[in-house]
């Protein structure tokens, strides 16, 4: 297979372990459950959407004077902020900051943009070592897999599989799957990487204007320990992130963890305001390919994604194909808007794996219209003729032929005529996917027209 | 009040039954309804491909057809709401005929429900019945509350269905999960489209259900036709045919 990205051929390799597959179905939709009963304790969860919603879109058409009025309050507070065009130039700040430092080993935690951007292949490609310590995004590295989910990064594993890789990793007890011994032996080893760390790369979740700190929101306490214990503390972050005020952010923590998980709030909601007492902070603010989104009318609302990852936990197809089938760093609804729009031709597959169903959209906090702009991104694709040859010209025929009612009437008379009479291998073949599966349905003797004209006449 | 009845293409052809049941279930509430012969397809497979530029003509058709009538009423979510969201781009904004057509489209039960307002319907079903909420219906045209929103619950499906005499509507473990028809996604992304459907024909039988209905008859037929290919024990109808009673020709 080429580079080019193949949904459904990933989706079926997915689908083929049909025990696997309903063990991830369930264990997604365990989560969207649980976000289903949590948020209807919030009588007013949908104004606080709405509210998310105008926020974000306010900042976003604001957005080059909000982080200005960032740059500004961190830098007040001893912060450095740097601002980088795309994931290179993001790699290169990064390693700059950690030589100047004389860093040797970096704990890192929650941060898709990085993953984005690459940066622990490039920081291990000058000597470093980077250890990820979101549990989850740890049993991830240690596989060497990017992360499935953006909230679950190893959602797609078993207790078995991590104690496997555990054991082959960190010298854990092989056959032993008991979580809590597992999650034992990694909060030790990554106890150790703490105490040994030179420096600490968190994500953040928002960035706020009017004060000039960050903040990120964890479950494991982990981003606080690389932060605080060692010296250096550098915060990445996309051009999206940053949101006008204070007040505005308890909008958004009343959103992300109920959406995320189901959970009231995070375990850490930790704002960053400074470096620690003798050390520096850094905060790398990234493009990478997120302006054409501003000028997009279309596309412009997946700006706004907070990365609760609801989208994912409520989406069928994303529960039955994991998110290695979406072949992005982002999976799932918004990963396909996202991923279509960043780089149409090798996406192309993304924005129909999607039966335009709904659910993203009225899960999304933020209220993104994904479905329509999966279903948009389709328009789009055909018309930077990318969609097959086949499709296109399939299509046109069906409304050639759509557009001719006496002649759709009469394929129909022949097809009702000829098809039950056909032997079998005829209608079930290779070339015929519905069947495969399906059966066809029967045909009946007369159209719905012809019974018409026969029990009212012609009285059009 | 005149009503244009719109069946969509592949109900034309393979669901004569259904088609006819819609007909008679508005007859029964005397409506003044007229099938126009002309009708072909609203266009959905083509535009859900991405190919939505070379179905103008047929939108153009549909509004030149559809447009004398009081109300059009069509059996089946996916289509009117095609009709409604996505003609937007073929018509001038102030298109007066696109206008009329895309606010007096209706499926069926959201016409009975929300336009005739029925209380009463004289049939009778005595079978355990799931409602396969289909989602262009449910989330697009909003003929329930999907189950993700915060918002009062209600479904005009059900609402309907209620009025049955014998019906035991059955709760399933989800409500409103997709079927994964999907239109060509049954075709493009066979192997997901199949998982989906089979989970969601597992749920029906889990919860008892003899016959699953619903108010779109793609989302049907993609799951009769896997009911069929493994002999599972459930049957499946249109619920115009359920609402209709015994419906005669
Ligand atoms: S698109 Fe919405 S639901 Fe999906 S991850 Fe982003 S904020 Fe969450």
């Amino acid at each position: 297979m080429s580079i080019l990205h193949n949904h459904p051929a990933k989706a079926k390799e997915f689908v083929a372990n049909d025990e696997r597959m309903h063990w991830h179905d369930q264990a997604l939709w365990f989560v969207r459950e649980k976000r289903d009963r949590i948020s209807k304790t919030i009588p007013e969860w949908e104004t606080l959407r709405k509210y998310a919603d105008q926020i974000k879109s306010h900042t976003m058409a604001n957005l080059d004077k909000y982080l200005l009025e960032f740059e500004k309050n961190a830098n007040a507070k001893g912060i450095k902020v740097h601002f980088a065009k795309d994931a290179q130039e993001h790699n290169e700040i990064v390693h700059r900051i950690l030589s100047e430092n004389n860093v040797k080993k970096v704990v890192k935690s929650k941060s898709m943009l990085t993953e984005e951007c690459h940066l622990n292949p490039y920081l291990e490609s000058k000597g470093m070592e980077v250890v990820d310590t979101d549990l989850g995004e740890r049993i991830v590295q240690l596989r060497n897999e990017p992360p499935s989910h953006i909230v679950l990064p190893a959602i797609h594993l078993k207790k078995q599989d991590v104690s496997d890789t555990f054991h082959k990793e960190m010298g854990t007890e092989k056959g032993n799957y008991d979580p809590t011994y597992l999650t034992r032996a990694a909060r030790e080893d990554l106890r150790q990487k703490f105490l040994d760390a030179d420096a600490g790369i968190t994500g953040v979740n928002f960035a706020i204007a009017n004060t000039g700190g960050v903040v990120v929101c964890t479950n494991e306490g982990n981003a606080d320990m690389g932060a605080s214990l060692p010296k250096l503390h550098i915060a990445c972050m996309g051009i999206e992130k940053v949101i006008p005020r204070l007040q505005d952010l308890s909008v958004f923590t009343r959103l992300l963890a109920r959406s995320a998980t189901g959970q009231a709030i995070t375990s850490y909601t930790s704002h960053f305001h400074g470096p620690v007492e003798g050390g520096q902070m850094h905060i790398v603010i990234v493009d990478n390919k997120r302006t054409p989104f501003l000028q997009s009318e279309s596309y412009k609302k997946a700006l706004n994604c907070i990365r609760c990852g609801a989208c994912m936990n409520t989406c069928p197809i994303y529960r039955r194909s994991g998110g290695h089938s979406y072949d992005y760093v982002i999976p799932g609804p918004i990963g396909s808007t996202l991923g279509t729009f960043r780089d149409p031709k090798k996406h192309k597959t993304l924005s129909f794996a999607c039966t335009l169903c709904g659910s993203c959209t009225n899960v999304c906090p933020v209220k993104i219209d994904l479905d329509s702009q999966l279903y948009t991104h389709r328009q789009d694709l055909r018309e930077m003729n990318i969609i097959s040859n086949q499709k296109r010209l399939s299509m046109q025929f069906a409304s050639w032929l759509m557009s001719k009612p006496a002649l759709f009437d009469f394929a129909g008379k022949i097809a009702r005529k000829v098809v039950p009479n056909l032997p079998k291998f005829m209608i079930y073949n290779r070339f015929n996917v519905w069947g495969k599966q399906r059966d066809l349905p029967d045909m009946p003797k007369k159209s719905f027209k012809e019974l018409y004209k026969e029990e009212f006449g012609n009285d059009k | 009040m005149k009503v244009g009845l719109f069946i969509p293409c592949f109900m034309n052809e393979l669901y004569p039954n259904s088609s006819m049941a819609t007909l008679k279930l508005l007859k029964k509430f005397n409506m003044d309804v007229e099938y126009p012969m002309d009708q072909t397809c609203c266009g959905q497979p083509m535009a859900n491909s991405g190919c939505s530029k070379d179905m103008k003509t047929l939108a153009l058709r549909f509004v030149e057809i559809f447009k004398k009538y009081d109300y059009i009423v069509a059996p089946t979510g996916s289509c009117v709401t095609m009709v409604k969201d996505h003609y937007e781009a073929f018509f001038d904004e102030d298109d007066k005929d696109y206008n009329k057509v895309k606010t007096s489209i209706y499926e069926v039960c959201e016409f009975l429900h929300d336009i005739i307002k029925v209380e009463k319907i004289d049939s009778y079903f005595p079978h355990k019945v799931g409602v396969h909420n289909s989602c262009h219906g449910h989330r697009g045209l909003k003929l329930g509350s999907a189950s993700e929103l915060n918002i009062p619950k209600n479904n005009k499906l059900k609402n309907l269905l209620n009025l049955v005499e014998g019906i035991e509507i059955v709760e399933l473990n989800r409500e409103d999960e997709c079927c994964g028809f999907g239109g060509t996604f049954a075709i493009t992304e066979e192997d997901i489209s199949v998982a989906m459907g089979k989970d969601r024909i597992k749920d029906h039988i889990d919860s008892n259900v003899e016959i699953m209905t619903g108010a779109d008859m793609s989302c049907l037929m993609h799951m009769q036709g896997l009911i069929n290919r493994e002999n599972k024990p459930l049957k499946v109808m249109h619920i115009t045919e359920i609402l209709a009673g015994k419906v005669q020709l």
